[in-house]
């Protein structure tokens, strides 16, 4: 008894490292070879940083407004002033910490509600099943973006943080699909099957042996939900749907376009925010090239040079 | 015939969805959002239209099965109220009116997008690892990122209000009135470029990158390797062989990629105060008119799902394997 217990630990012990290591070398192989995803991770960082950091990196209160108006770009204001006499670089700074956050809040919520309404219902099968599969399809086909406009339409008063469950709550169609097909799959593979012939209950089974082979297509999800939500919460203030008194780069953008920046000609208004958003999208994206990679091999980028490297150990 | 009637069901299925979706939301809300906007209207409209109104949004006592079956009833026989900005025009002629701009619209674009896209990402596949491949796929990540407005904005800005290129807003001249003639045509032609154009390219990055990336999975298969080693030419294995094959899964998509390019037309309709579906949405959501924003939103969802249906039945000819049913 005490023996079999003890080489249970041993195996484990083994095994625990050699598996992590192997999944570290996988990543650290991929980012060797691609470096797409690296660079993704700094342009990443690099805005999480300046909005962490905003009060560093700026003097100025974002919703002060003492300065000139539509002053152009001066030692004085990086990115000039808007047309109520506010710093459009403090601006950005502080709404970036807003928008990322609601970005990726949202994103997240999108991403666990697509593993939940994912994976529970293929597993269980039966109607439940054919019934969740309907409803996915059904939500997938409802234009999101119509249905987030009507929906905060209802809602008035609209802050970031009902923006971010609203995106949430509608935003998980696509992933719990994807994530559907993936657990029918792997449901029927041996491992599986034999974890289940062992006595393992349906969680263990669907939370120790189904999730962690699926977990690069969570993280795609999570990549790609947090890009549509920085996308929609943009959107939706840009149309006015938000608190225009927050100050996100969404707003921002609503701001410059009801305070007629480009008919002013005050592009320094205009262009930071959105490249602001497109670049964190870009990185996101940059980074699930990464991911992608480990979920689909076909994709990674083989050299010649990696293939003839003598392998030191490997089974013959 | 079978595959037909089961996307037709879902069709069904989805536009009652869609229905129920508009009759439920007012009413979810805490503290019927309807009730404010019907006290907002008071005495400016006609009391019948108010009646009328209140039934709509559920300010009624009658039971919620009846008035559900009185929205369905009135929803098929087209009767979907008067608009409040426009009082008293019915919604079904501001419908009427707006829908041909945005179907033009998004039709045209999406179409260029498609095809464009489609042919780069086989360009982009059949050289993978090139020049063309680390530059194209790198580019469509950042246009696929771009928001919609933001590009139209900075498209205005540069094309409409910096160099004159273009008109910088509304589907055609004020002084011309809408006719089938050759100088009206060109003129809206003229003026639906820097729209098409904002949603071309923010939509092609996807349809390249998922063509490239099914085309490089095709292209890894014996029968693309067969072909070759046969001595095929080049072209026909490009499109014949692979890009026949990767082009399927990328129309799967399609469901997801066509909600996503309308939402975006719409933004982009705003920017440019293009008279669609998206400028009256935008209007009806700053008056508060709810059966304005009821009626387009239906009409939006319909668009979308008839598409899908349509995309739906032409992938089911173009892989037999979707219809299904056929071996068991």
């Amino acid at each position: 008894m005490s023996q079999a217990a003890h080489t249970d630990a041993e195996q484990a012990a083994v095994q625990a490292p050699v598996k992590r290591s192997s999944r570290w070398k996988e990543w650290s192989g991929i980012l060797k070879r691609d470096k797409r995803p690296l660079v993704g991770i700094v342009i990443l960082l690099l805005f999480m940083l300046s909005a962490a950091f905003a009060p560093l990196l700026t003097p100025y209160n974002p919703s002060a407004t003492q300065f000139t108006p539509l002053a152009a770009p001066s030692w004085h204001h990086w990115l000039g002033t808007t047309a109520s006499g506010q710093d459009v670089w403090s601006q950005f700074l502080y709404g970036g910490r807003i928008s990322l956050s609601v970005g990726f809040f949202a994103g997240f919520i999108a991403t666990a509600l697509a593993v939940i309404l994912g994976m529970l219902p293929s597993y269980l099968g039966g109607w439940i099943d054919t019934t969740m599969a309907t409803f996915t399809n059904i939500m997938l086909v409802i234009p999101g973006l119509p249905l987030l406009i009507v929906i905060t339409a209802y809602v008035h008063q609209t802050g970031p943080v009902t923006i971010a469950l609203v995106i949430g709550l509608t935003g998980w169609a696509w992933g719990a699909r994807i994530l559907r097909a993936q657990t029918l799959s792997l449901s029927r593979r041996d491992f599986v099957i034999a974890s289940r012939l062992a006595g393992e209950t349906q969680w263990r089974v669907l939370i120790g042996e189904i999730l962690p082979n699926m977990l690069s297509l969570v993280v795609a999800n999570l990549v790609f939900a947090t890009i549509a939500a920085i996308l929609a919460e943009a959107s939706l203030e840009f149309l006015g749907l938000g608190n225009p008194s927050v100050v996100t780069w969404g707003t921002m953008l609503y701001w410059a376009d009801t305070g007629q920046a480009l008919l002013n000609g005050a592009w320094w208004w205009i262009v930071p925010p959105g490249l602001a958003i497109a670049l964190v999208g870009l990185s996101l994206s940059l980074i699930n090239f990464g991911v992608d990679q480990v979920s689909n091999p076909r994709l990674r980028l083989n050299k010649v040079k990696v293939a003839r490297k003598p392998r030191k150990g490997a089974p013959s | 015939m079978r595959f037909i009637l089961r996307r037709l069901g879902f069709l069904l299925l989805s536009l009652w969805a869609a229905a129920t979706i508009n009759f439920v939301l007012p009413r979810l809300m805490p503290g019927n959002p309807a009730i404010l906007m019907i006290g907002r209207f008071k005495g400016q409209i006609s009391p019948k239209a108010l009646h009328a109104l209140e039934l709509q949004f559920g300010v009624t006592n009658t039971p919620l099965w009846s008035q559900y079956l009185t929205y369905l009833n009135h929803l098929v026989h087209g009767q979907w109220g008067l608009s409040l900005t426009y009082y008293p025009v019915p919604v079904s002629r501001i419908i009427a009116q707006s829908l041909p701009w945005t179907l033009g619209l998004v039709g045209v674009a999406t179409v260029l997008s498609v095809f464009i896209g489609v042919m780069l990402g086989i360009f982009t596949a059949w050289h993978r690892g090139g020049k063309w491949d680390a530059i194209l796929p790198t580019m469509s990540t950042f246009t696929a990122a771009l928001p919609y407005f933001w590009l139209a904005l900075i498209l205005l800005y540069l094309l409409g209000y910096l160099w004159h290129w273009f008109p910088m807003a509304h589907a055609y001249s004020s002084t011309l009135t809408p006719a089938f003639t050759l100088p009206f045509i060109s003129n809206m032609l003229y003026h639906a470029v820097l729209p098409a154009l904002t949603i071309v390219i923010s939509s092609i990055g996807g349809w390249l990158l998922g063509m490239r990336n099914n085309m490089v999975q095709t292209l890894g298969e014996d029968y693309v390797l067969f072909g070759e080693a046969r001595g095929l030419k080049s072209n026909r294995l490009m499109f014949q062989y692979a890009a026949r094959n990767a082009i399927l899964p990328s129309m799967t998509g399609f469901a997801m990629a066509i909600g996503f390019v309308v939402g975006g037309a719409l933004l982009t309709e705003v920017v440019f105060s293009y008279p669609g579906l998206g400028y009256q949405l935008l209007a009806a959501v700053q008056n508060e008119d709810y059966p304005l924003m009821q009626g387009l939103f239906l009409i939006i969802a319909f668009s979308v799902l008839v598409a899908n249906f349509l995309v739906e039945l032409l992938y089911g000819k173009l892989d037999p394997r979707t219809r299904g049913g056929a071996s068991q």
